[in-house]
């Protein structure tokens, strides 16, 4: 009992790892809040793309000396915004559409980092997560951040899952469907930015997806999609970061890796024994 | 065979008795953005309270195009929508729509009970939460419609009928005066488009004025006080027996009309059912 004690808490004696684990709750709620739209409303391929789109604002705020934070922000907004406009003006495919929104704000990233004779550490912790690197400002942006998107959640719930369902049933009771489908865009963007330093660019839309779907296999409504979401986020997180400080391995591809195996134990389960879930019902009403 | 409906305009909701139609539609032009010509002209139509009116037509005849421009969805080229006689801007409020099935996100993780709350949405208000009153409206709404016990389960795992029927839930949760129905019956079998008539029939009753959507003649010709032949504008409308002629059902169909049939239970149409672009 003791050892497993000293094996949870010795780690958290460094302030690093405190920091890491304040960072990791704080992603771990607004990427499964925000996660359970983008499961459910098949913006998965979205997330990833705005990951992606922030290379170039990091890069250019890099290269400038400004904040990195703040330029990923700037970069993540504008191509939600993006990918918002040629959802409902162009005919270009949704997917083509995004997939060149994200190609080209990467490519862009990349060349303004080509333009540095190497990739500095600081960097390169964007790409691919630096979880120890988490200053005091890094947690105070993302606390702000989250905290502006899960009450934009809290006060506008019904509103996002009225629109979700039925847009045209919403528009008539008038809530229009544009601005709401905006906001969603840019909610992904701002919690991709949000775990953007501790998870890395690569991975950070894994925290969007695996611990949403999770919740997807066995909860049938948002708010308990977002609540067993986080809870999955959670657990993989602090697994994760063990397995990263004994192993000495990195923590995002540990966390992930941890919420990875939970949907697969989890798809397992439901899949073999009836519950209360998704899944379970649609076999229930065979 | 489908019990014969009786208008019941004498049991008309008080407040509205001084109303003789609960929609009028006046020279209604409307188009969608880049298209040349316009998906409806000038449409005249009035639905008369306390009645149900069966609007008929092909697939891409416009029926969700007028509907979209009566809630205000699309803004009209030119014309003009009157609810219970007053201009439909001020009269939303007694207006429930049930969309086409298809058009709902049957996907979406939401359960019965949050769909049926949907229909007491009044206005946008942050942070607001549904009221006891609206939580008990729902409640009776779902008991109406059949589906007492199946609040919590999710939209998406009920059979066609029952997705049909929180929609209509949802509609009467509404407490509205006029119900919009965008082809209430399309993809239902016999028995259960039976149900979902019985209840419209019972709305009537108490006053609700319904104007629908469908393709299904025999429907129009059994429970619908007038019906209404769209194909771009307004080919007839009138009582079913004298609108739904061989010479009116060809013109409003058209190419899609593979023949007419008169028999027992009236005029049928057998059309060609491929699905609009």
């Amino acid at each position: 009992m003791g050892e497993l004690a000293g094996w949870l808490f010795d780690p958290y004696q460094f302030e690093f790892m405190r920091r890491a684990l304040f960072v990791l709750v704080i992603i771990s709620v607004v990427g499964a809040v925000v996660g359970a739209f983008v499961v459910h409303k098949g913006l998965a391929f979205s997330g990833d793309a705005l990951a992606h789109a922030t290379l170039a604002g990091v890069a250019i705020a890099f290269v400038n000396g400004a904040s990195v934070g703040f330029g990923a922000l700037v970069a993540g907004v504008l191509t939600a915004l993006g990918i918002g406009w040629t959802r409902r003006r162009t005919r270009v495919s949704y997917d083509t559409a995004i997939g060149i929104l994200f190609v080209g704000m990467f490519s862009l990233g990349i060349l303004v980092m080509s333009r540095r004779s190497s990739y500095t550490p600081d960097l390169f912790a964007f790409v691919f997560g630096n979880i120890l690197g988490v200053s005091n400002a890094d947690l105070t942006g993302a606390a702000v951040m989250a905290g502006v998107v899960l009450l934009f959640v809290w006060a506008f719930y019904r509103e996002l899952l009225f629109v979700a369902y039925d847009p045209a049933m919403a528009a008539a009771s008038g809530v229009r469907a544009a601005p709401f489908q905006y906001a969603l865009l840019v909610m992904v963007a701002v919690a991709v930015v949000v775990a953007l330093k501790a998870i890395g660019i690569v991975l950070v839309n894994a925290m969007l997806i695996v611990p949403a779907a999770t919740a997807g296999l066995i909860a049938a409504r948002m708010s308990r999609i977002m609540l067993i979401g986080s809870g999955v986020a959670l657990t993989a997180s602090v697994v994760g970061l063990h397995i990263s400080f004994y192993a000495r391995v990195s923590a995002s591809a540990a966390i992930v890796l941890t919420a990875c195996a939970i949907f697969l134990v989890t798809a397992f389960a439901v899949g073999r024994r009836p519950s209360a879930g998704v899944v379970a019902a649609e076999r229930a009403a065979r | 065979m489908t019990q014969q409906h009786v208008p019941a305009r004498e049991s008309l909701a008080p407040e509205h008795a001084h109303r003789e139609y609960a929609l009028e539609v006046r020279d209604l032009w409307a188009a969608y953005p880049g298209q040349g010509e316009p998906a409806i002209e000038a449409i005249d139509l009035t639905v008369p309270a306390g009645e149900i009116v069966g609007l008929i037509g092909p697939n891409g005849a416009g029926k969700s195009t007028l509907f979209k421009t009566i809630l205000g969805l699309m803004r009209p080229l030119r014309g003009e929508v009157l609810a219970f006689g007053k201009p439909v801007e001020h009269g939303r409020s007694d207006i429930a729509y049930m969309p086409q099935v298809e058009e709902v996100d049957w996907e979406f993780p939401v359960s019965v009970k949050e769909v049926v709350l949907m229909g007491r949405y009044s206005r946008l208000r942050p942070f607001r939460r549904w009221s006891k009153g609206d939580r008990v409206a729902a409640g009776e709404a779902l008991e109406r419609v059949g589906l007492g016990g199946f609040g919590d389960r999710q939209v998406g795992r009920l059979s066609g009928g029952q997705r049909r029927r929180v929609l209509m839930a949802r509609a009467i949760a509404r407490g509205g005066w006029l119900l919009l129905l965008d082809e209430p019956f399309a993809g239902l079998d016999a028995g259960v488009q039976h149900d979902l008539i019985a209840l419209l029939d019972e709305l009537a009753k108490e006053g609700r004025s319904i104007l629908l959507a469908t393709h299904d003649l025999s429907c129009v010709a059994n429970s619908c006080d007038e019906a209404s032949c769209l194909n771009r504008h307004l080919i007839a409308s009138g009582p079913p027996a004298q609108v739904l002629t061989e010479a009116v059902l060809s013109e409003t169909f058209q190419h899609h009309l593979v023949s007419v049939v008169t028999d027992a239970n009236g005029v049928r149409v057998i059309q060609d059912e491929r699905p609009h672009g």
